[in-house]
């Protein structure tokens, strides 16, 4: 049974995302670690963290492609789960630093010294233990998506309304955390890190480290979303973004599959988020803006929305280009953003990848592939709808 | 027979109070109505003290306004005479010496040391009598500004010796606001006199009766000195101020919370007709206002160019231009992008998005980054009281503006041919459009309207908020937050909306604070949605998606 799903989560073509991630994984660090300076192929100290902050930024975009991409849920509040697992890892780097800190206070971060706090607030213990944070990373962001999702899909929460409502969340985290009271940092989050896991986090070796790590965690979701959506019930959930009254009617519980694919994609977005925090060197609650969200909906747009390869070239993409774009002419990125997400949805609607893959299937007959199911990439158009769009929610 | 004499007893008595009353009140103006000499003023400076005393007398027997800041500078030690003349000068510290002012002209009269100088000396009773004729001159003076200061200061310092003084102020005194500051002055002062019981008991029914945090300071300051016999009564009266107090606090939440849905009725209207009578997720909708305020912003900018007398009706002019700019960008949006997304509304919201990205970016290189200044007509700046209540007049018209907005939508809506035309294309395009309705016209009229609309909320919006790239960002949650809320496609739904959220928001920011209080907001309305999945007034169909 296990070993079927891990086979079918290596089929075809996960296997050679995994591969090549993974001969990544290794390939940079050695060019940044073990080759000569003088070496063309020598990676400079600067990009590895800056290449590292970029594959958890894929693998937030992959998170969001399992569930807009495959079960048609547009989450616009999917920051907020990266930004909390960022922000339990940083509660962690944070008790790390100890007597280091400017005011030297052995179990106070600076910013509690600094507004007076007398003791650590409860939700701080325990997050001197690696092992606690781990758990706190996976667990916190999977609950809030499973209480979240459970209400909004059990009452039929879809489409735009959806995603306006999952904005509003991240709205409110946004503005939680940037109170003062909240026992967060406050405006300025969390910074000046020192140590993870007793190793000094500027150095070139744990930043080549945390690095492969990233990349790890991205191959183990690529191979986890794989497993799900090749599995039974990955069909369920294409069916429900097709269509998902008839698939209702046809007697699968929707909701659950929903609320599965949502938990799962927030835990994804909160190890990505995890381990963004310690190769950026700061979380703040600017993290969880609304805006943050809706540029990972681009990334995953412009690599190819339904495909597992798409929303990791689009996120490493983008961002490459955005680092590019913000040095040369820093007054036109917004331009160029924003031209992004007009064109990309006006004349590409499946992305990149799914662009090729379509020109390719013209010449090769289709392989059964779930992505290829629909022809003219009006994939939130539910099937029941006549061949004439029809806008306004009442007909 | 008797009953004519009593009427005309009245009438005489009436006839000769009034008369009174004008002497009363011309007697300051018409006795005292010289100017102080030099000679008087230099008098001051001769002497002992009770030549002193009389030549304050005779220049408070002036009535010259002029006189009053030289008695008062003589209480401070500020008045000095010249030994060389014998002059009375008015001086102020410059380094090691003085400078020098006459009193009287405030002309410039050089420098001296202190040893050219002698101040002018004053006694515990020189004071008392100065404070008192300067009281007397104050109080009783025919401007309207001293008198008001002038009591105010009295209700401060409650000083029993300017009782009298007051007693006869308030008997010609005929402004309600001067009139009710003297009279809890007089109270005060009745409170802290050995007055009889009765006396202090009328003294806090009176004050009770004024019922702002003005007389529940007297009270409390009261409840620590009077006897113990009177001690209930002042505990009643600040209860009875208190519960008031309270009455007022909760409208004056109401007035706020008015005022805050009437901004977010504003911001969602025209979010109310792009989504909710076409079915567009609109996120460039908050760069639609900012366009509105940005046109305000040019329009005032125009004015003072080419016509700065119509400066005050600026704001009048910035609304037909700003439904114009707004609308024409939308309907450009809507006949080159949304057009083309019909049926997808997750990718009309990226679009759009987008779209906004672009519009703030314009704006921000075109008038830089920083806050534009907008300037405020006279007659929409400053406040009043009603009652309690303090109502500033910007918000005042906000709040008229939109509401007009929104009934002049409605009658758009429901009683031009435009509107028949948008709520048929809403209800059935392909039946709409098979009865002979251009609907892709009807369609970019329509957005045009919303995109207008929100840029009317723009201009209204220069009033109170930052006219920067970043306005419209600010108010697109909370615009969605109304129309979903209130129920799409329903406009009833979006005044409903707007103005109990503006409501609960102000009701939660006393006890929340500002911030928690929005968050509550956020939470109650996602927990809402869950329940009502489609707002507040759902339109009824047999629609099972969208």
């Amino acid at each position: 049974m296990i070993t079927s799903m891990i086979f079918r989560a290596l089929d075809g073509k996960a296997t050679w995302v995994i591969v090549v991630l993974l001969l990544a994984a290794f390939a940079l660090p050695f060019s940044n670690l073990a080759l000569p300076e003088t070496s063309p192929l020598h990676l400079p100290n600067y990009l590895v963290p800056l290449f590292g902050k970029y594959v958890t930024y894929a693998t937030l975009a992959l998170a969001l492609d399992l569930v807009w991409g495959y079960c048609g849920i547009l989450s616009l509040g999917h920051a907020a789960f990266f930004a909390l697992g960022g922000y339990a890892m940083g509660m962690y780097l944070m008790r790390q630093i100890g007597t280091r800190g400017v005011y030297g206070n052995p179990i106070l971060p600076d910013f509690m010294v600094f507004l007076n706090y007398k003791e650590l607030p409860w939700f701080w213990n325990g997050f001197d233990q690696f092992w606690f944070a781990c758990l706190v990373i996976v667990v916190v962001p999977g609950l809030l998506a499973f209480i979240f999702g459970f209400l909004a899909f059990r009452s039929r929460v879809t489409g735009v309304y959806l995603s306006i409502i999952t904005q509003a969340l991240t709205y409110a985290l946004l503005l939680a955390f940037f109170r003062n009271d909240f026992g967060f940092g406050g405006n300025n989050g969390l910074t000046d890190f020192k140590d993870i896991i007793g190793f000094n986090i500027q150095a070139a070796t744990t930043r080549a480290a945390l690095f492969s790590a990233s990349i790890f965690a991205l191959a183990l979701a690529v191979f986890v979303c794989s497993g799900i959506v090749n599995s039974k019930l990955g069909k369920v959930m294409v069916a429900i973004r097709d269509a998902e009254s008839r698939t209702r009617f046809l007697g699968y519980r929707v909701d659950n599959v929903k609320l599965f694919a949502f938990v799962v994609s927030a835990i994804i977005a909160a190890v990505a988020g995890a381990l963004y925090v310690p190769q950026v060197g700061i979380i703040n609650p600017s993290e969880f803006s609304p805006a943050n969200s809706i540029e990972v909906v681009i990334w995953t747009a412009v690599g190819g929305r339904g495909t597992l390869v798409g929303p990791i070239i689009g996120g490493l993409l983008v961002n490459a280009g955005k680092t590019l774009f913000t040095g040369l002419w820093p007054d036109y990125w917004l331009f160029a953003l924003g031209a992004l997400f007009v064109l990309v949805t006006l004349f590409m609607p499946k992305g990149i990848v799914g662009t090729i893959r379509s020109a390719f299937s013209r010449k090769t007959p289709p392989r059964g592939d779930n992505t290829e199911a629909e022809e003219d990439g009006t994939t939130d158009r539910p099937l029941i709808d006549g061949p004439e769009p029809q806008p306004g929610p009442a007909e | 027979m008797g009953e004519e004499a009593t009427t005309m007893a009245t009438r005489l008595f009436r006839l000769i109070a009034f008369l009174l009353a004008v002497l009363l009140v011309a007697l300051p103006q018409a006795s005292f109505a010289a100017d102080a000499t030099a000679a008087q003023v230099d008098a001051l400076g001769q002497g002992g003290f009770p030549e002193r005393e009389a030549a304050v007398a005779t220049l408070a027997a002036t009535g010259d306004p002029k006189v009053v800041p030289i008695l008062e500078a003589l209480v401070d030690g500020t008045l000095y005479l010249r030994k060389s003349d014998s002059k009375v000068v008015l001086t102020t510290k410059a380094g090691g010496g003085f400078t020098l002012k006459d009193p009287l002209t405030g002309g410039d009269l050089g420098t001296a040391s202190s040893s050219d100088i002698d101040k002018i000396k004053v006694n515990n009773g020189l004071r008392g009598r100065i404070s008192t004729l300067v009281g007397q001159m104050t109080l009783l003076s025919t401007d309207r500004t001293t008198r008001l200061s002038a009591a105010q200061s009295v209700l401060k310092t409650a000083d029993p010796a300017t009782l009298e003084l007051l007693k006869k102020a308030l008997a010609t005194e005929a402004d309600p606001q001067i009139r009710s500051v003297m009279e809890l002055a007089e109270a005060v002062i009745v409170l802290k006199t050995d007055a009889g019981a009765d006396e202090k008991r009328a003294a806090i029914a009176l004050v009770t009766s004024h019922g702002d945090r003005e007389a529940l300071t007297v009270l409390t300051g009261a409840l620590a000195s009077v006897p113990d016999e009177l001690k209930s009564d002042v505990q009643a009266g600040i209860d009875s101020i208190d519960r008031q107090l309270q009455l007022w606090d909760v409208a004056q939440n109401l007035v706020y919370g008015l005022s805050l849905g009437s901004v977010l009725l504003l911001a969602a209207i025209g979010l109310a007709i792009t989504f909710g009578v076409m079915g567009v997720i609109n996120m460039a909708h908050g760069e639609m206002v900012m366009l509105g305020a940005y046109t305000t912003y040019v329009v005032q900018q125009l004015l003072t160019a080419f016509a700065p007398a119509a400066m005050e009706w600026s704001l009048i002019i910035a609304i037909p231009a700003a439904f114009l700019v707004s609308g024409l960008v939308g309907v450009a949006i809507e006949r080159g992008i949304i057009r083309w997304l019909y049926g997808r509304p997750l990718e009309t919201l990226l679009a759009t998005w987008g779209l906004s990205l672009v519009l703030q970016q314009a704006v921000r290189s075109i008038f830089g980054p920083t806050n534009r200044p907008v300037t405020i007509p006279s007659w929409m700046s400053g406040q009043f009281s009603l009652g309690g209540l303090d109502i500033t007049w910007n918000r005042l018209w906000i709040f008229v503006f939109a509401l007009a907005v929104f009934f002049a939508l409605q009658l758009v809506l429901n009683r031009t041919p435009l509107g028949l035309q948008m709520r048929a294309v809403t209800q059935n395009r392909r039946m709409a459009s098979a009865m002979g309705i251009r609907t892709p016209f009807v369609d970019a009229m329509t957005f045009g309207l919303g995109s207008g609309v929100a840029g009317l909320a723009g201009v209204a919006l220069t009033q109170i908020d930052n006219v920067s790239p970043n306005l419209g960002q600010g108010y697109i949650i909370d615009s969605f937050m109304v129309v979903v809320f209130g129920g799409v496609g329903n406009l009833w739904g979006t005044l409903i909306g707007a103005l109990s959220i503006g409501m609960a928001n102000k009701f939660l920011e006393p006890y929340a604070g500002a911030v928690l209080g929005k968050i509550i907001i956020l939470v109650l309305i996602i927990l809402f949605i869950q329940r009502r999945p489609r707002g507040l007034f759902a339109l009824k169909g047999r629609a099972v998606e969208q």
